[in-house]
């Protein structure tokens, strides 16, 4: 059952408008790098490296802003990271009480629609999918939390150039790419 | 005391974004292809009461100005936000809702944020290559609103008292929330006809 948009519109902008209140704008695709960066630290403990004012990193991405990523690389409990991974647990009990049929949950009914129900194709698209979004994501520095609902909501111009850019190219490639349904 | 809110504030985002249906890929692919707007009208109404209830918040004093974090506008925004946007498009799913729809039980989602690791990895790597050239380059000096909002570190793009200017921006995406239709493309399908989930 999903939520009549303006009781889900009320109750995300609510979630929203906490996270400032409280803490600081909702934001989720750095901590796609933070993960990276904890699983390269694992494999090799130099990459992170602690300094007399904080922390740096031989990557110049988990360098960069005075190594704020590095810091959070070499911390996972702090605010942000927490966060996504909260994220989980508030989805999962969602989650449970929806019925989702076993072949929803591997191949979503509007890709079935149009590309056929081949579980290997739609994981496949489903890869490259994330490849592209978070490298499209980190390369305009948010995505559509962090650009789009938390920076119009503050009037952020970067919002603005981000939800045009987005939309500009997502309504056409779903308009060519999902003929059916 | 922020790992606490961090719990509770990311728990209430990723419960009310598989309520709202922004998990499940089906719905939005229907936005992007304009077929059925719910979901449009609910972001479109979540931005409008976030971005009202924090300028009244500021203007009354309830809201602390500090914590607002704007980011840079640069042109990599742009190209980034398109490049974001026809993944998102063709997979149904942004950075959070893969993570909030792998938890609710769709095992694509979890090859999405496989991949996701892997695009976020290919960046660290082109990033230093990618610092210097144009895609860096600040539009109207980076990190700015469109209003000036009082008490802000960030400047405005306009003299407009900011706070109102995100107030009434704040009631025009509301407004258009409503007026949007349910579709802009295609037939009528009669309600209920196509199974929700």
């Amino acid at each position: 059952m999903t939520l009549d948009w303006k009781l889900g519109g009320v109750a995300l902008g609510v979630v929203f408008f906490l996270a400032v209140l409280l803490v600081k704008p909702i934001g989720v695709s750095t901590q796609f790098v933070i993960l990276d960066g904890i699983i390269g630290d694992a494999v090799n403990a130099e990459l992170v490296v602690k300094t007399e004012e904080g922390y740096t990193s031989s990557n110049a991405y988990l360098a960069k802003s005075g190594g704020k990523y590095a810091k959070a690389v070499a911390n996972p409990l702090n605010y942000s990271f927490v966060f996504v991974i909260a994220m989980t647990i508030g989805a999962a009990v969602s989650g449970v009480a929806r019925s989702k049929s076993p072949e929803e949950r591997k191949v979503p009914a509007v890709w079935a629609a149009n590309f056929g129900d081949s579980v290997a194709k739609r994981y496949a698209g489903a890869f490259i999918g994330g490849f592209i979004v978070i490298f499209g994501a980190r390369l305009a520095g948010g995505c559509s939390s962090g650009h789009m609902m938390s920076g119009m909501m503050q009037t952020s111009l970067s919002g603005y150039i981000f939800t045009i850019g987005t939309f500009g190219a997502a309504i056409p490639t779903a308009m060519l790419m999902f003929r059916k349904g | 005391m922020t790992i606490f809110l961090a719990i509770v504030i990311g728990a209430g985002f990723g419960f009310v974004l598989d309520r709202t249906g922004a998990t499940n890929p089906n719905k939005i692919v229907k936005m992007l292809n304009l077929t059925n707007l719910h979901l449009a009208k609910t972001i479109l109404m979540a931005i409008g009461v976030g971005t009202v209830l924090m300028f009244a918040g500021q203007m009354t004093g309830f809201v602390d100005v500090g914590h607002m974090s704007v980011k840079s506008a640069y042109i990599g925004v742009f190209f980034g936000g398109a490049i974001m946007g026809f993944g998102w498009a063709f997979s149904g799913y942004c950075p959070g809702t893969s993570v909030t729809a792998a938890a609710s039980g769709r095992k694509d989602a979890l090859l999405f944020i496989a991949g996701g690791l892997l695009g976020a990895a290919a960046y660290m790597v082109v990033y230093g290559s990618l610092a210097g050239t144009f895609l860096m380059d600040e539009i109207m000096g980076g990190k700015v609103t469109l209003g000036t909002v009082p008490g802000a570190k960030y400047e405005g793009i306009t003299a407009l008292q900011g706070d109102l200017v995100g107030i009434a921006l704040g009631v025009v995406f509301i407004i258009v929330a409503f007026v949007l239709p349910n579709r802009l493309v295609g037939d009528d399908a009669p309600k209920g006809a196509v199974p929700a989930e």
